[in-house]
């Protein structure tokens, strides 16, 4: 028997090939461009992409090594950005310190619960999440463990989606401190803690970036996956020929 | 090393899949892993030029004018995004001024500027290359994840929220630009680089089609 062609699933309309097609090709060699996705036949790691260049590799380079140092250094500045004031008023009646939670329990206390779910999801929710899930990724990868793939693909694509909106912060802390300048009357300053989370975010972004969800695939096939149904790419051998 | 056409292969867990052609609004994703494989060009192609354009006009006023104005006990506050970048660095937080003036200004101009390079030789140039095409294309993939104006946006609506309880805020003409922008740019990252290649392709096969005319621009 040979390789069956896999199905491609339409989200628009389901349109499935139930008929098993004869092989696509002989060879397993096949090399993907990260950067075109042009498809090469028996290219060598490292080759040039005809189509537009970029050496191609199987993997991104040192993909683990980059992905833990970004991630080991947002978490030590996970901490300063959630317990270091973000934002400094000044006014007439005293000095005020903010950090990013009692922002969010002011919205809360003065009765914008849905401006406080906001504020509270993208600065609090996203980066903890962000770093917790990449943590369990970057693991699992590295252990070549096989447990839920497509969850963990379905995961690391979230990641790359929601990573940039815990910006929002750091926009409204800079946006506060242009406008509320009345000299004597009313000043905001930034304070160190938005430094700190805005490196935060950087970091597991750059992190994100430099994992490859490739390696999630790398380890032995599950049981109840039916691996033979589709063929691997330039990294496996064939199954059958 | 050859090209192999009909197949893609996934970038999330490296299946290799037959391409299929795809209808208008079709979006494939992998068997194996469930990712998005390919989608339906749709009317990119013909619409990437007028939006970056648009975008580019938009993108002026949005930074020419003060995004919200504050009045407090008769004294008047406006910033715009460059202004408040200022503020920021004069505060001695530089570093966190650079961020924000790359994510909300450099990156996203850096992106037009670049989409407008690439496409005007496309399309009035009997399809030539810019020049540093594959370079220029690669940089733009690379700037896609770091253009924040639509998070910018919200942003300035928290701000306005939370300062409406201290002082009267008049939203300025830049707010409206950058509702307008958020859009704009929102069709204009959709857009993937790839097509690029796509577009550059189409335009290679239809030359070679007609090799004796092309001779004399070489």
């Amino acid at each position: 028997m040979g390789l069956t062609t896999p199905l491609l699933a339409n989200r628009a309309k389901a349109r499935t090939m139930d008929s098993p097609v004869a092989p696509l090709f002989e060879s397993d060699r096949l090399s993907g461009c990260r950067h075109c996705a042009a498809v090469w036949e028996g290219a060598i790691e490292g080759q040039a992409c005809a189509r537009c260049g970029t050496p191609m590799t199987a993997r991104k380079t040192d993909s683990l090594n980059r992905t833990w140092a970004y991630l080991i250094t947002a978490c030590v500045l996970y901490l300063p950005a959630n317990l270091l004031p973000v934002m400094v008023t000044r006014t007439l009646f005293g000095t005020q310190s903010d950090t990013i939670l009692s922002g969010v329990i002011y919205f809360w206390i003065s009765g914008a619960y849905g401006l406080a779910a906001i504020v509270f999801v993208a600065s609090f929710l996203v980066p903890l999440f962000k770093l917790v899930a990449l943590f369990m990724l970057v693991l699992l990868a590295q252990r070549r463990s096989n447990w839920r793939r497509s969850e963990r693909a379905r995961l690391y694509h979230l990641i790359e989606l929601l990573g940039r909106w815990s910006m929002l912060d750091v926009f409204v802390v800079v946006l506060l401190v242009g406008l509320v300048r009345i000299q004597g009357f009313a000043e905001i300053s930034a304070g160190v803690g938005i430094v700190a989370f805005g490196a935060v975010v950087v970091l597991t972004m750059l992190a994100s970036l430099s994992f490859d969800p490739k390696l999630s695939w790398d380890g032995p096939a599950d049981a109840d996956e039916h691996e033979h149904d589709i063929m691997p790419g330039a990294s496996g051998p064939p199954k059958e020929t | 090393m050859k090209e192999v056409a009909h197949v893609i292969i996934c970038e999330s867990c490296d299946a290799v899949c037959e391409r299929v052609p795809l209808r208008e609004r079709e979006i494939a994703h992998c068997p194996r892993c469930g990712i998005e494989l390919d989608r339906h060009g749709g009317f990119q192609h013909a619409l990437i030029l007028p939006l970056t354009v648009a975008s580019l006009i938009v993108f002026a006023i949005a930074n020419l004018f003060p995004i919200v104005e504050i009045e407090l006990r008769g004294l008047r506050s406006a910033t715009t995004l460059a202004g408040a970048v200022i503020a920021l660095a004069g505060d001695g937080r530089s570093l966190l001024a650079l961020l924000v003036l790359a994510t909300t200004l450099l990156l996203p101009l850096l992106h037009l500027l670049i989409l407008l390079w690439l496409l005007v030789p496309l399309r009035w140039g009997r399809g030539r290359r810019a020049l540093g095409f594959a370079p220029l294309v690669r940089a733009m993939q690379a700037l896609r994840p770091w253009g924040m104006i639509d998070i910018f946006l919200i942003g300035v609506l928290v701000a306005i929220i939370k300062l409406s309880s201290m002082a009267t805020v008049l939203p300025g003409p830049a707010l409206w630009a950058f509702m307008a922008l958020t859009v704009l740019l929102t069709m204009v990252i959709a857009f993937d680089p790839r097509r690029l290649w796509e577009m550059v392709d189409g335009v290679d096969d239809a030359a070679a089609g007609k090799q004796g005319e092309g001779e004399d621009h070489g």
